[in-house]
């Protein structure tokens, strides 16, 4: 086990594609890091530059106190789990889990022992002896998690693993991932798109955009806190309503400004900041229409339209709300739960 | 041309990994065949003593040599006749057998094996049976007053090598139309037949122009093999006769160049030779990267 | 099916039958040549039913060969073809799977060149250059033996494009997989890459190993010690040898044994040789 030092990483790849910049990030061990970021943005990159799947052009990479920059993979001591498990398709589940060690030069008995550990671990002790193609989607995740556990290594860098499970699954296999690495405290690195996963399973978020990390933090932290307004839009679903400050006009709003820090020009408020009555202390107003109301269980939606220039705007409400669609209704927040942004930095900027 | 995205680093591996290929390549295909080129261009007298350079002249005397132009003629003949009887036997057995259900199978087993024959027995097998004396297919003929002797009449001669050579292609043939027309959707089929055509329309109208890739790259594969190596089926057999009327440009060149030892002459027929090669397989590629496009 | 036609299905299944006829006739003509004495040939037609001398037959060109029948105990050449036909297939796959692997696998300068001067054995049958390379290979001392019968032909083209595109097919994620698993070069050739192959590599070994039984021209061409005849070439020599008629019963039953290897192939691998076959294109 070892922490992860991040100093300066940079990828260009061949034909002057920039991938990832300036990455600095370390990494305690045993720490859950989850990388997030829409698609294309370097979250791959950076953790196949950690892998040494591709080379790093710029900067150091630290595992433990070595410089890993010029190591193969195997001399890292990480281990990888793929989108695509990789399982390899000749080999029965067994000779997957050991070829790692036979490479690594293992003793016979003491690859019988890992194996059959880590297999009684994952409750596939009983496809040992099958093929990975006699095996569904969710056996398959659990063999290729296991190939990565057999190895005891320092890091574990999972990319995507639970994308092509179906939803159920997905959620069965986070919580399991989640309670593993709270037993075995490697030090991982996750990538995904999923906001739940984002939000559940790692001790921090890293959020990425185009190759640069917009903010680090714990999840509740960067939910509760978005230093960027790429932030702000990105965590959370349903995503955060912006407003112009230009398009609120009223007193009540021209008063609420006087509260609001310096430079402001953006206010987002979480469609669960909303609410029906105005608050005692300095409030927002929002003049709206009811576009349409979608119950659906516990949380509902109601998406309404500002009246000032039309733009869509999502309210969480419990039960049903007081206006039928179509009819016109006002919404307020307190200038407290306001996330201020200024636009030309597109910082915070309390 | 695509490798992984991720590769090896290795500086001189690949070149290792790929000595034995380029080695025999260079030896045995690429020197020899510039030695043709060279060669084609030089004339060496008659006790091969003395060698001059004489540019395109060895081209020039074949054009006007009525053995070449007539080995250029049987030659195009013998590939048509061959691919043409080929193919079409061929494809009529894979209509036939692609109706069948349950005898499919056992009935592409009995077509396939002629693959495994090699030209020269295929050559042997049917000269046998046509034989003039005791085979029993000139027996037959002669029944229907037809007088068979393939040793003294060259079209008679002719239609023996290009039976023989296009029976052990069927095989070929027909296992690519066969799977050509498993490959047609059948509900184009079952429109069409909605559409009130019968079962000859279906086929010309819909099933054949479906298979006009494969019947096209058939068609060149099955020139290549005609004229490149069938050298087996001549030589066992016709040995090129009677009176040069089965005497393929493979087969001249052997003769020119190993029997009659006309170096020159030899090396430029074979640089012809090559350039249809060359056409032939530009020809064939072209059509193969279509067929992976679409 | 449309509709079943059941005067149709009858047509075709005639069709049928008298094309497999057809195709059968020649090689059952054969046998039946192959089990009859030799006086048969002086009278009259090729007999259709068998005769009853196939052991005599089959006994004297397996084991006497020269005296009766003109030439080496068949036997022996045989033995000849299977080696060189196994010789040319291990060295066309082991070639072939080594190129598409620096290919696929490394990138280094050149490596376009190198996939030009493959591509070129596909322009370059030794039909074309056939006195040029048999000079090479008298130059190398290679006529008369079991290298100079194998190596010029095992360059091969096709199947090192076959190979290129089955890897290319192969996953990324493979090759990353075994790496970070403490794989190199050799152990992913090895451990990943060939048995991945295994059902390519077999469908092209039953397509090679016919095409090096088969061959003809070239053994002609290099071998002038009968020690190293090849069946299929050796067979020409008891046709046109000689002018008498030839001794036909011997022949056939030198022809019946001289096809029997490949077509057993064949038949015993028909799954894998229609792969072989469809998949390589040529
Ligand atoms: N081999 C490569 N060569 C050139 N550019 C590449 C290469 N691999 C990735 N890129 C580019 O680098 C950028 C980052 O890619 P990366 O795969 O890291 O994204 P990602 O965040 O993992 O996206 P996704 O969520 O879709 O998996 C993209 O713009 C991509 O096009
Ligand atoms: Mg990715």
């Amino acid at each position: 086990m070892a922490s992860i030092k991040i100093n300066n990483l940079g990828k260009v790849y061949a034909g002057d594609v920039r991938a990832v910049e300036d990455i600095n990030l370390d990494i305690a061990d045993g720490e859950f890091i989850v990388l997030v970021g829409p698609s294309g943005c370097g979250k791959s990159t950076l953790l196949r530059m950690i892998a040494g799947l591709e080379t790093i052009t710029e900067g150091d990479l630290f595992i433990g106190d070595k410089r890993v920059n010029g190591l193969e993979p195997a001399e890292r001591d990480i281990a990888m789990v793929f989108q695509n498990y990789a399982l390899y398709p000749h080999m029965t589940v067994y000779n997957n889990l050991a070829y790692g060690l036979k490479n690594r030069g293992f003793p016979k008995d003491e690859i019988e022992k890992r194996v059959q550990e880590t297999a009684k671990m994952l409750e596939i002790e009983q496809f040992l002896d099958r093929k990975p193609r006699a095996l569904s989607g969710g056996q398959r995740q659990r063999v290729a998690m296991g190939r990565a556990l057999v190895r005891e290594p320092a890091a574990f860098l999972l990319d995507e693993p639970l994308s092509n499970l179906d939803a159920k699954l997905r959620v069965q296999m986070r919580l399991e991932i989640k309670q593993l690495q709270r037993r075995l405290k490697t030090t991982s690195l996750y990538v995904t798109h999923d906001q739940l996963e984002a939000m559940t399973l790692g001790d921090r978020l890293v959020v990425l955009n185009q190759g640069n990390i917009e903010q680090v933090g714990s999840p509740i932290d960067v939910y509760n806190r978005p230093e960027s307004l790429f932030v702000a839009e990105f965590i959370g679903s349903p995503s955060m309503n912006l407003f112009s400050q230009a398009d609120l006009d009223g007193p009540t709003n021209e008063n609420a400004a006087k509260h609001l820090p310096e430079g402001t020009d953006i206010l987002g408020l979480r469609p669960d900041q909303l609410l029906f009555e105005a608050p005692d202390t300095p409030h927002i107003r929002l003049d709206c229409k009811v576009a349409l109301y979608e119950p659906a269980g516990a949380e509902s939606h109601l998406y309404l339209i500002l009246n000032s220039n039309g733009q869509h705007v999502t309210m969480r409400v419990h039960g049903e709300p007081p206006v039928h669609e179509g009819g016109d209704i006002s919404i307020y927040a307190p200038v407290s739960a306001v996330h201020p942004f200024n636009s030309t930095s597109g910082r915070r900027t309390d | 041309m695509q490798t992984k995205k991720m590769t090896f680093n290795h500086r001189w591996l690949p070149y290792l990994l790929l000595a034995p290929q380029v080695i025999i390549t260079i030896i045995f295909f690429i020197w020899p065949a510039s030695q043709a080129l060279y060669q084609s261009l030089l004339r060496q007298d008659a006790f091969g003593f003395r060698t001059t350079f004489v540019w395109f002249d060895n081209f020039q005397r074949l054009f006007v040599d009525d053995l070449y132009v007539n080995s250029l003629k049987v030659t195009l003949i013998f590939a048509v006749g061959t691919t043409l009887l080929s193919m079409s036997v061929a494809l009529l057995f894979a209509v036939m057998v692609n109706k069948m259900i349950r005898s499919r199978d056992a009935y592409t087993t009995f077509l396939v094996w002629p693959y495994a024959v090699a030209p020269a027995i295929a050559g042997v097998l049917w000269w046998f049976i046509f034989n003039p004396s005791i085979g029993i297919l000139p027996y037959a003929l002669d029944m229907f007053g037809i007088n068979w002797n393939h040793r003294s009449n060259g079209d008679q001669a002719m239609l023996l090598v290009i039976i023989a050579a296009a029976w052990k292609q069927i095989s070929y043939n027909f296992l690519f139309f066969l799977a050509g027309l498993q490959s047609v959707p059948h509900s184009l089929i079952e429109a069409a037949a909605i559409d009130g055509a019968g079962r000859v329309k279906r086929f010309w109208t819909i099933v054949f122009p479906l298979l006009s890739p494969i019947t096209f790259f058939l068609m060149v594969v099955n020139v290549v093999y005609a004229m490149f190596d069938t050298f087996g089926v001549i030589h066992a057999t016709t040995e090129g006769g009677p009176a040069q009327a089965t005497n393929i440009l493979v087969y001249k060149v052997y003769r020119d160049g190993f029997v009659g030892m006309n170096l020159g002459s030899s090396a430029a027929q074979s640089v012809i030779l090559m350039a249809i090669v060359v056409v032939l397989t530009v020809i064939q590629f072209r059509f193969i990267e279509r067929r992976v496009n679409y | 099916m449309v509709e079943n036609n059941r005067w149709g299905n009858i047509l075709a299944h005639t069709i049928l039958i008298f094309g497999v006829a057809l195709v059968v006739f020649p090689v059952y003509v054969a046998i039946i040549a192959s089990t009859h004495p030799s006086g048969t040939f002086l009278r009259g037609t090729i007999p259709l039913l068998p005769g009853g001398e196939a052991w005599e037959n089959y006994k004297t060109v397996m084991f006497e060969g020269r005296s009766r029948a003109g030439t080496p105990p068949i036997s022996l050449m045989l033995w000849n073809s299977f080696v060189m036909a196994m010789a040319i297939t291990i060295g066309k796959l082991s070639i072939s799977l080594l190129s598409a692997f620096a290919i696929v696998y490394f990138r280094f300068p050149f490596r376009l060149f190198f996939f030009w001067i493959i591509f070129l054995t596909l322009m370059l049958p030794v039909e074309v250059r056939i006195v040029p390379t048999f000079q090479v290979v008298a130059d190398l001392g290679m006529l008369n033996s079991f290298a100079g019968l194998s190596i010029p032909l095992i360059a091969s083209a096709t199947a090192t494009f076959l190979f290129r595109q089955f890897f290319m097919t192969i996953p990324e994620e493979m090759l990353e997989a075994s790496r970070v698993d403490g794989a190199g070069p050799f152990k992913f050739f090895k451990d990943i890459l060939l048995p991945l192959s295994i059902t390519n590599i077999a469908a092209l070994f039953v397509i090679m190993f016919i095409y090096g039984w088969n061959q003809y021209l070239w053994p002609l061409l290099i071998t002038t010690d009968p020690n190293y005849y090849t069946i299929v070439m050796g067979i020409q020599r008891m046709v046109t040898g000689g002018d008498s008629e030839p001794l036909w019963h011997l022949v056939m039953a030198t022809v019946v044994l001289a096809a029997l290897p490949p077509v057993l192939v064949i038949l015993f691998m028909q799954r894998l040789f229609v792969k072989g076959l469809t998949e390589t294109e040529k």
